[in-house]
């Protein structure tokens, strides 16, 4: 007879052998796995939901176009990874994505200290990765393997200087930037040299670590210097708080942004205390595109609001993506059929990652909702930047920019 | 001297916040010579109960100060119930046992409650309904100040006459003052010592709430972390001001806040977690008893 407790451990192996049955079943299936990461927990959460929804919506026409296969492989549904906003979490989780789930190329992330933290795993690994809004120069300098579908620091820098001394005719600017993040570290340099390049000066430079509730002090110790706006290259979070608090202490000019305060969050954080702020973007709803009208129809269909723009360049990193695997099935299947989970070799999968690569790297005007995209040299996106004003918890589109000097 | 003035003011605000929060500290400190760690979290926990409080009263329409009234009493009674349940179930059992294990289980309660927190609210941010909006008012001499920096001031200093009061003059805070004395003795003159240590407890546990409300009332982001960095400056704040002298918390406090303001805007911003510490090492260094504290000889 079984005692009890040996009938429990039966059970035990029972429910082991099964799961790994089911494991086995499931690798046995033939698919194309695309890893995801981003933060969808943590101070910035809208960047990863965002960034989610949009690949979700290029995922679902995939679906309903092609019934989610390409060249005859089906891809698996992207699921992302949580890395809760923080770069020692989005490390652990790309070693997840390329390691246990053998993907075969990466999206994400928003962040750029988060997207520097997972391009070396990558790029070691030969899994291309392609960040749809990282717009810190370094990140794409990490290897060949690291893309980007955005515009970079150094021209969201100038355009956001330009703005302020041609367009807001402003001489005098203070700046308060997160010590915490690269990004704005980056973008803080780059508007203070074309900002002092186009005869402007930079009255007061302060700084404080993403998640400080407190600015008070910082934003006090800058009143006192009696700047004409102040740039807050940080995330919406933070720059709401920002916003409120310089109300409070009675400072009335305008808060300029960069690309970080693009959240749905940011005016229910910064309330009134937005209205007159300036930020730069990636696009912006108003723009007349047919590509980005059919792409708000889906969105707003699905998920019953307004998508911002990592939600939209994230659409089109998954589709840039999507467009050079059908490529390389339609020019090369051999190579191709090394994309699949089932493919044994590493050498098989290397070379077809690798073909891969070189296909993300001659994009060339691939219609995007956010803007024609081409990969140059150094596998960045050059677009232009609009400058999106807030008026009455309105986003406004104020000026578009061009890229005129060549970006480096 | 505007500059100066506004940045006092600011530093004020901020300091009676931790002065909230290291009465808590130094309650339980001069009662149990237990340094509660998770008090930092009850704060934390006294926000959310606010915020869930508020959404939930937003229907009622009431006037904005009736609900901050309201939302502030329903929070601070909230969380004196988690304070009640803390001590019941994680404190008491091993009151017996060695301070240390006290004091290891105090790291633990923290750990489950921040934990806990992201599991039921969620690691993102959450925005404090605006029950009362901010407005201005101008001081002279360049120097403003916003309604919600005012009500924090004013609400902590109520708060803290309260305080006074029932430690002062009331039976039950005669009590306290004869259990922080000596527990044996207390026992002997027919104090329930256990009811006293629960009721402190939960006083503790309200005044960290209120501070939780008034904090999230003026920077409407809370998350289940929040509590931590302001839980240790608070506790560094009691340890300088004297842990467990009850002036000495309020006056630790301000000092803390007043510092950390100040260092930020002469010095450098990224000195503000800093300079909390470099404040409990000097004390420990040239005055260990805190500003307020006596000297007591301790036989080993």
């Amino acid at each position: 007879m079984m005692s009890p407790l040996s009938g429990r451990i039966a059970r035990v192996v029972a429910a082991m052998a099964l799961i790994v049955v089911a494991g086995c079943a499931q690798t046995g299936e033939e698919k194309i796995v695309i890893g995801e990461y981003g933060s969808l927990t943590g101070t910035d959460a809208t960047f990863g939901t965002s960034t989610r929804d949009g690949i979700q919506i290029a995922y679902d026409e995939l679906v309903a176009d092609q019934g989610g296969k390409i060249g005859g492989l089906a891809v698996a549904p992207i699921t992302p990874e949580d890395d809760q906003g923080r770069a020692e979490e989005a490390a652990t989780a790309v070693q997840k994505i390329v390691n246990q789930d053998q993907a075969v190329a990466v999206l994400g992330e928003v962040a750029s200290s988060r997207s520097l933290a997972a391009a070396p795993i990558c790029q070691q690994a030969g899994v291309p990765m392609i960040s749809p809004s990282s717009t810190n120069p370094e990140v794409t300098k990490k290897g060949d393997y690291i893309f980007r579908m955005c515009f970079l620091d150094d021209f969201q820098g100038w355009v956001m200087a330009k703005f302020t001394a041609e367009n807001l005719k402003l001489k005098r600017v203070a700046i308060l930037w997160d010590v915490k993040s690269d990004y704005s570290k980056g973008l803080k340099d780059y508007f203070t040299q074309s900002f002092t390049g186009m005869g402007g000066t930079i009255v007061g430079d302060q700084s404080y670590s993403a998640g400080d509730q407190d600015f008070r002090a910082q934003l006090t110790a800058l009143k006192a210097k009696k700047p004409e706006a102040i740039f807050v290259p940080g995330y919406y979070t933070e720059a709401g708080l920002i916003a409120r608090q310089a109300r409070e202490i009675g400072y009335k000019a305008p808060l300029l942004g960069g690309d970080g305060w693009e959240s749905s969050q940011l005016i229910q954080i910064g309330g009134e205390a937005m209205n007159g702020c300036y930020y730069s973007n990636h696009w912006s709803l108003d723009a007349p595109d047919s590509n980005l009208k059919r792409f708000l129809g889906k969105y707003r269909a699905k998920f019953n609001h307004d998508p911002d723009a990592i939600g939209g360049l994230a659409y089109d990193a998954a589709n840039v993506l999507f467009a050079a695997m059908t490529k390389l099935a339609a020019e090369d299947p051999q190579t191709f059929a090394g994309l699949s989970s089932k493919s044994a070799g590493k050498d098989l999968r290397k070379a077809a990652t690798q073909k891969l690569r070189d296909l993300i790297a001659a994009t060339k005007d691939y219609p995007g909702v956010t803007g024609k995209i081409t990969v140059d040299a150094n596998r960045n996106a050059s677009k232009p930047a609009v400058v999106i004003e807030i008026k009455d918890g309105k986003k406004v589109l104020n000026t578009t920019t061009y890229p005129q000097t060549p970006a480096s | 001297m505007s500059e100066f003035l506004q940045q006092l003011v600011n530093g004020i605000t901020w300091g009676s916040v931790y002065a909230l929060i290291a009465l808590g500290y130094t309650m339980v400190y001069g009662i149990l010579r237990l340094i509660n760690f998770a008090h930092g979290d009850v704060y934390m926990l006294g926000a959310f109960g606010g915020y869930f409080l508020a959404r939930a009263l937003a229907p009622a329409a009431m006037p904005g100060g009736a609900m901050a009234i309201v939302v502030l009493l329903g929070s601070m009674v909230a969380c004196g119930a988690v304070g009640f349940l803390i001590e019941r179930l994680a404190y008491r059992p091993v009151r017996r046992s060695s301070r240390l294990a006290a004091l290891i289980t105090a790291i633990g309660v923290s750990l489950l409650l921040e934990n806990g927190g992201i599991l039921l609210f969620g690691a993102d941010p959450k925005f404090f309904p605006q029950i009362i909006p901010a407005r201005q008012y101008q001081l002279g001499a360049g120097v403003s100040v916003s309604n919600q920096q005012l009500i924090v001031i004013l609400v902590s200093i109520a708060l803290m006459l309260g305080l006074r009061f029932i430690v002062l003059h009331t039976r039950v805070g005669k009590a306290m003052r004869a259990v922080s004395h000596s527990h044996t003795a207390a026992a002997l003159m027919g104090i329930s010592v256990d009811r006293i240590i629960t009721f402190t407890f939960v006083l503790g546990s309200a005044l960290a709430a209120a501070a939780g409300v008034l904090v999230a009332l003026q920077n409407p982001k809370i998350d289940p972390l929040m509590g931590i960095m302001p839980g240790l400056k608070a506790f560094v704040a009691a340890v300088l001001g004297g842990i467990g002298n009850i002036p000495g918390a309020v006056l630790g406090g301000l000092v803390m806040g007043i510092a950390e303001v100040m260092v930020v805007g002469y010095l450098s911003p990224t000195w503000r977690d800093a300079i909390a510490f470099v404040l409990l090492i000097a004390i420990l260094l040239f005055r260990p008893a805190g500003i307020l504290g006596k000297n007591t000889a301790e036989k080993v």
